[in-house]
């Protein structure tokens, strides 16, 4: 539990990359602590299941090592290491009853008879199933199969215990029990928990670390309040819980400019950075209109439960507030934040950069080749006085704002697939990847698409800027 | 003009079926079984049966056939059903049609095929009857015993295969104490599949101008002397032989098809 602990597990520069070619991992880089309960939490596909399993020994990195103890284990079997694992589906075997379940591993040890009684007794009271043992498994509830798939593996006494997505089969409540179950079994054995889950809020209940991935990336590692209250970018913000997302502009020491107004803020970051205000909707206060810094008017008001869940219209922004009073729609309210809600974080100017070469130039025309698709632009609009010629190296960017998409893939520049999208202020930034070089466009459009979808990117000629990185010797 | 049929209505096509082709057949022999040629009811047949060492040596010819037969084909079928099944071969699909294409083309050229194959390779048929049999038999019934095998390989869901490694199992332990028994299920419908026809299938022998008298000869060659009584007799031990055999099997599927099912949800 302590932090500072020995480290148990380390991944080293791994690559993945499947059969079909496609790269999930590159340089992944990732320790463990002794005692520690991990979570691995991202969207499916975010290369935290691939984690587990090449930890399990069931898939191997294409480059890099797994090392535990110290130990390179990359390439040692599944059943020569000291991990166990409750699978996602729990793969209890069908033709065994509970006992034999739990000895499974047990057998596999030469443990006496006697001994292995003892263990399996003592495994099922650890997960309160006792007087089980002679059940067959399709006779147990979804609930005491988990229970029997967690004593399988504790039993064997690992040095670390991997569980794939396990609550996700259970219904709400059972999962929620399992939750502080699993947390308190942690405590009391102190093995290492490698927990992997899309549930954000599972994430949080449970573990000392969370390590959020997306796109076979490690987004952030930290505490569950780490994460929550600091996350280090608009992914992590926008998928552990629910966030507001501004964008702004730090106008003085300690002030920010965002949704149309100015905020006091505790983040010290320079005047003039461009940045990313986030907001949780609990900490979104609404006042009287007169007293508020923002104007609005309340779009929706849903009830859930404990709260509201308030969609407040203004100027600049769709705001969501959680608040305890319920209001009508139409109503006009006013919006106050407290300095130390605010998070920033700067924004990533780096997005929407592109490496592109001029292929011709010919009269005011300058024909730029990028990887996903060639651009003629006018010379002096956007090279201005900047002399060009074939060959000349240049990268090319845009800002989200300007482009648009359409569902015509022969409509924009280039066509590709919606892998993400975030809300910001008033409307989605979307992720577009193009599907031959895996390029990825953040394009702002106002319409709600879905996750998957193909379209095109329309970027205006003029909305291109550019800037010459050297020459092609 | 309204159609609407209950479901009776719509069984009758069937029950007819069933009473022409199945019940009345089955009522037949088993009147000619116990009855002797005056019409009156005996246990005879049955008795004659069992005393003479022709028959009962048929019998036990047939079985030790069969065994053989299903043995082999189960060796056979197994290794090639999982490797088709289970290693991710691109050419699996096209593999398995062609173990399982025999079963499309006509038997009576298929069989004829093999006779001229065997007779080039041994050059006289009569030399090895005993061989040529097993030989036929295994060739005409593989198929059978491949399909159900693969079909519950391949809905063996891969995790209880990880989950056992994960618990330290070896390859070899894997297979025999997960593999094996969740894919049982299988293993047994092939066998009823390729036994019995293999104890009885004696116009494949016929074809091949093999010697060899099992019990689907024997039966043949009652009725073509017009013994009704004795080949029926023949004919219900047969089906006590079924009876046995699928009671037995039975019990190995009701243990073994919880895996099968679980995966199938899975």
């Amino acid at each position: 539990m302590e932090a500072g602990g020995k480290t148990l597990i380390e991944l080293k520069h791994i690559d993945k990359v499947f059969e079909d070619g496609e790269q999930l991992m590159d340089d992944l880089n990732l320790e463990i602590k002794q005692g520690e309960f991990v979570t691995l939490l991202g969207p499916s596909g975010c290369g935290k299941t691939t984690i587990l399993r090449m930890l399990g020994g069931f898939d191997r990195p294409t480059r890099g090592e797994i090392l535990l103890n110290g130990q390179d284990i990359t390439n040692i079997p599944p059943n020569k290491r000291p991990i166990n694992t409750v699978f996602q589906k729990y793969a209890l075997f069908p033709h065994l009853n509970v006992y034999d379940n739990i000895a499974f591993g047990l057998k596999l040890k030469n443990l006496d008879k006697k001994t292995q009684d003892e263990k399996v007794k003592k495994a099922l009271e650890m997960v309160d199933l006792e007087g089980f043992e002679k059940r067959s498994i399709d006779t147990l509830s979804g609930g005491q199969q988990q229970r029997i798939a967690i004593a399988r593996a504790v039993v064997n006494e690992p040095d670390v215990l991997l569980l794939d997505e396990s609550l996700s089969a259970l219904d709400a409540k059972m999962r929620k029990e399992m939750q502080i179950e699993l947390k308190e079994m942690h405590k009391k054995l102190g093995i290492t928990f490698i927990f992997v889950t899309h549930d954000q809020e599972e994430a949080l209940t449970m573990s000392d670390k969370i390590v959020v991935m997306s796109d076979g990336e490690i987004q952030q590692i930290g505490t569950p309040e780490e994460i929550y209250n600091e996350p280090k970018n608009l992914f992590v913000a926008d998928f552990i819980g629910e966030s507001n997302i501004f964008k702004g502009k730090m106008v003085g020491k300690l002030q920010a400019s965002f949704g149309g107004a100015v905020f006091d803020c505790v983040d010290d970051i320079a005047q003039g950075t461009v940045i990313d205000a986030i907001v949780r909707p609990e900490d979104v206060q609404i006042v009287p209109e007169n007293q508020g810094k923002i104007k609005g008017k309340v779009l929706s008001c849903d009830f859930k439960g404990t709260f509201y869940i308030v969609a407040i219209e203004t100027d600049k922004a769709e705001i969501e507030a959680h608040s305890l009073k319920n209001f009508a729609l139409g109503e006009k309210v006013g919006i106050n934040i407290d300095p130390d809600m605010i998070h920033i974080i700067p924004y990533d100017s780096s997005i929407n950069h592109y490496d592109g070469e001029v292929v011709g130039v010919s009269e005011d025309d300058v024909i730029v080749q990028f990887a996903d698709f060639s651009l003629t632009v006018s010379a002096s609009k956007l090279f201005g006085d900047k002399k060009v010629e074939p060959g000349t190296k240049v990268v090319g960017s845009f800002v989200p704002e300007d482009a648009d998409l359409s569902d015509d893939a022969e409509a924009g520049v280039v066509a590709g697939n919606i892998v993400s999208f975030i809300y910001i202020d008033n409307a989605y930034r979307y992720v577009v990847r193009s599907e031959v070089n895996e390029e990825d466009y953040l394009v702002c459009d106002e319409y709600l698409w879905n996750q998957g979808d193909r379209v095109s990117v329309l970027i205006p000629e003029d909305k291109w800027s550019f800037e010459i990185v050297g020459r092609d010797e | 003009m309204k159609y609407s049929f209950s479901r009776k209505q719509l069984a009758i096509p069937y029950a007819i079926f069933l009473v022409l082709f199945v019940i009345l057949p089955l009522v037949v022999v088993l009147f000619y079984g116990f009855t002797d040629g005056d019409g009156n009811i005996s246990f005879h047949n049955f008795i004659a049966f069992f005393q003479s060492k022709k028959t009962v040596g048929t019998l036990l010819y047939s079985l030790v056939i069969a065994v053989i037969t299903t043995v082999i084909c189960l060796l056979l079928a197994y290794p090639t059903a999982y490797i088709l099944a289970k290693f991710k071969v691109k050419t699996g699909p096209a593999m398995l049609m062609l173990f399982v294409m025999p079963m499309w083309i006509n038997f009576t050229l298929r069989i004829t095929a093999l006779k001229e194959i065997l007779d080039l390779l041994e050059g006289n048929l009569a030399m090895h009857s005993y061989a040529n049999t097993i030989i036929c038999m295994v060739y005409d019934f593989l198929p059978f015993m491949i399909l159900p095998i693969y079909n519950t390989i391949a809905k063996l869901d891969n995790s209880y295969i990880e989950a056992a490694e994960d618990l330290g199992a070896s390859k070899a332990y894997v297979f025999m104490r997960v593999i094996l028994p969740l894919t049982l299920p299988g293993i047994v419908s092939g066998v009823t599949m390729v036994f019995l026809p293999s104890m009885t299938n004696y116009v494949v022998l016929d074809m091949v101008y093999n010697s060899t008298y099992i019990m689907g000869s024997l039966i043949g060659s009652y009725f073509s002397s017009y013994d009704w009584h004795n080949g029926s007799v023949i004919s219900i031990i047969l089906l006590i032989i079924i009876g046995i055999i699928t009671a037995i099997s039975a019990r190995f599927t009701e243990t073994g098809s919880r895996g099968s099912k679980r995966s199938a949800i899975n």
